[in-house]
């Protein structure tokens, strides 16, 4: 199925399809291959670490005053962050495709890092888009991706963010077809990358379910909404509230934000039909997180059909709340969340509160936030 | 028979071929999208591809991504592009075909911005994200306002898939010359003249054209030499346009006319 509901699809260029043909027929038929299985199983303990621990946030449920509060580890992960998870699975597949050339796009790094790292151990070479803008704000991260053996390309188009080195990849690849395989970072894109990007992320439910069995609430944060989807997927079908937290950036009604589903409509862009921030005449819009990687006009289109289906309950968190929750996390635990993860932990600390002592909130936090420390300095400073 | 036929068919009976030139609407500024439209006729283009500007347009090279920044700069709407299109009828009865991204017409609704476009005379749409498979619903309502449906064909299309195109298709099939995005790369590329004969024998009544870095007399006898029944020339006009100050009526006239020489009697 290349949709989910009304959402999904492929709307891209015609030059891509045939591409994106053969990534569906090779992904169909390695995904069932026990051997590209057991490789990837390999990688994923003996390199990215999983599985990753879940930790009773012993300290932090006590302070919300509520129920328990679990943290899904996903920032243990080799690189600190989910984003391993599907940059391995990807580039295997990649490898067994015979392709030489990777390309990538990444927002404030964290998959260009990824993917870099992913490449390097297999032995590929990655070349990685990002937006000009982005490539100011983290230059930790663009020397991480250079170091890593990756090279860097700066997007100087539109708004110069996420967005835009989507775009550019995507221009990349329409003109490489041939050789290049586009390893996309977030559950987003035409069909099959919303669903393939969904499976390799699905490793992080179906290691909760192994874990702790069934929590009462399951909440993750949502940009494109790969570590999101890869934590609801395996609870879809089980009695677990599902809660996805979008970026409230300075609040919804300044315009400043990156809540897709809160505050957007159905729309197309980067190949898929899925809700999408967009002004009268349906120009994408420009968004705002203090969060680089929530910072996407779109969304996955599966949290779309979620979202309408009432499936899962979409919220969104401000940068305030999140730089509080960042804070409360550092000094009730001793860890330092990514600020896209801070947008699942403000949603947890505020429910908490209303639920009893003997349910269970699992959060996924999706990565660590050694990459924010500047960011969440400057903003105190600004805030203070 | 839409207008876009009945030129193809005029055009076909003197042994003539199409020339298409393309322009953002908006860019650099209204009044010099006006000009240089009217230098396009004057200098005899047979059709006008008019571009409507979206923020992400993922086919375009940096020439018409400018353009199109540029255009959503100086405040395009669909009602100044409507604007552009009434004034060029007012002018002539050349077809027009509207140029833009799938979310435009989504976002306003099919049945909206199909019918709008007809009612300002357009007589063709070209959705470059748009594959015949996400197509059902668009394709229908442009039928009910007899809108052509221009789809585009790769070079790395299969040839299964070169038949489901040509079928979708009404006034022309648009074969994409290169790999890669509007107006990066120039020249005539051997894989082109291979997907141009390869549609043409299968094509039957339905004319092909071929745009994407065409810019030069010679690439556009080329094409011809090997069957090509339009060529469509986007990203070297907007790159005369862009920088140039004044004159810019006179200099795609004769841009425009030059080029034109090219598709006429071929034998």
């Amino acid at each position: 199925m290349s949709k989910f509901g009304d959402f999904g699809g492929a709307y891209i260029p015609e030059t891509l399809v045939p591409a994106v043909e053969e990534l569906l027929v090779q992904y169909a038929r390695l995904s069932q291959e026990s051997s590209f299985r057991s490789e990837l199983d390999s990688y994923l303990k003996d390199y990215a670490g999983r599985r990753t621990p879940i930790y009773h946030a012993k300290n932090l449920s006590r302070q919300a005053g509520g129920a328990q509060i679990y943290l899904k580890r996903e920032d243990l992960c080799h690189g600190g962050a989910h984003k391993i998870n599907n940059t391995l699975g990807q580039a295997l597949l990649a490898k067994r495709m015979g392709k030489r050339r990777i390309i990538a796009e990444t927002g404030a790094g964290q998959h260009g890092v990824a993917t870099a790292m992913a490449c390097a151990a297999l032995g590929m070479k990655a070349e990685i888009y990002m937006g000009s803008k982005d490539v100011e704000r983290q230059r930790l991260n663009v020397y991480r991706m250079k170091l890593l053996g990756a090279d860097v390309i700066p997007v100087e188009s539109g708004s110069r963010t996420l967005k835009d080195a989507i775009n550019d990849a995507i221009r990349d690849w329409i003109t490489n077809v041939n050789d290049t395989y586009y390893l996309l970072g977030s559950a987003v894109g035409p069909h099959p990358y919303p669903t393939m990007v969904r499976d390799f992320q699905s490793v992080i439910g179906n290691e909760i379910l192994e874990q702790m069995g069934t929590p009462d609430v399951a909440i993750a944060c949502v940009g494109g909404g790969s570590n999101a989807i890869g934590t609801f997927h395996p609870l879809y079908d089980k009695h677990t509230r599902l809660i996805g937290v979008e970026a409230g950036g300075r609040g919804l009604e300044t315009g400043l934000h990156s809540a897709t589903l809160s505050a957007g409509r159905p729309g197309i862009l980067h190949g898929m039909m899925s809700y999408l921030l967009q002004d009268d005449m349906g120009q994408v819009a420009e968004t705002h997180s203090i969060s680089a990687g929530l910072d996407y006009p779109g969304v996955g289109p599966e949290h779309s059909y979620y979202k309408d289906s009432g499936r899962v309950t979409y919220s969104h968190a401000t940068d305030g709340e999140v730089a509080d929750a960042f804070t409360t996390l550092c000094r009730t635990e001793g860890i330092i969340p990514a600020l896209e993860s801070a947008h699942a932990l403000a949603e947890a600390i505020k429910i908490a509160r209303t639920m009893k002592a003997s349910e269970r909130i699992i959060v996924t936090l999706s990565g660590r936030g050694d990459k924010d420390i500047d960011i969440i300095r400057r903003y105190y400073e600004q805030n203070r | 028979m839409s207008r876009i036929d009945d030129t193809f068919a005029d055009l076909r009976r003197r042994n003539h071929r199409a020339l298409i030139p393309y322009m953002m609407v908006g860019y650099p500024d209204y009044e010099s999208t006006k000009n240089i439209i009217r230098g396009m006729i004057s200098g005899g283009a047979d059709v006008i591809e008019l571009g409507f500007p979206f923020s992400d347009p993922l086919a375009d090279g940096p020439t018409i991504q400018r353009a199109a920044t540029t255009s959503l700069h100086n405040g395009t709407t669909l009602s100044t592009y409507y604007d552009v299109l009434d004034y060029i009828r007012d002018l002539t009865e050349i077809p027009l075909i509207c140029m833009t991204y799938s979310n435009i017409a989504y976002n306003i609704g099919y049945e909206g911005f199909v019918s709008g476009l007809q009612k300002h005379g357009a007589d063709g749409i070209i959705l470059p994200d748009m594959p015949i498979d996400e197509s059902e619903e668009y394709r229908y309502t442009a039928s009910k306002y007899n809108m052509d449906t221009i789809f585009l064909a790769s070079p790395n299309s299969t040839d299964s898939r070169c038949a489901s195109i040509i079928e979708a298709s009404n006034g022309f099939l648009y074969l994409v010359a290169v790999y890669g995005t509007t107006g990066t790369q120039t020249g005539v590329q051997r894989y082109a003249i291979d997907a141009l004969c390869r549609i043409k024998r299968m094509s039957g009544n339905l004319p092909v054209g071929v745009g994407f870095g065409v810019r030069t007399s010679e690439d556009v006898r080329t094409y011809i030499k090997n069957g090509a029944d339009a060529i469509i020339v986007g990203s070297a006009i907007l790159n005369m346009v862009h920088g140039a100050s004044s004159g810019m009526e006179a200099a795609i006239h004769r841009y425009v006319s030059t080029l034109k020489k090219s598709t006429t009697a071929v034998v």
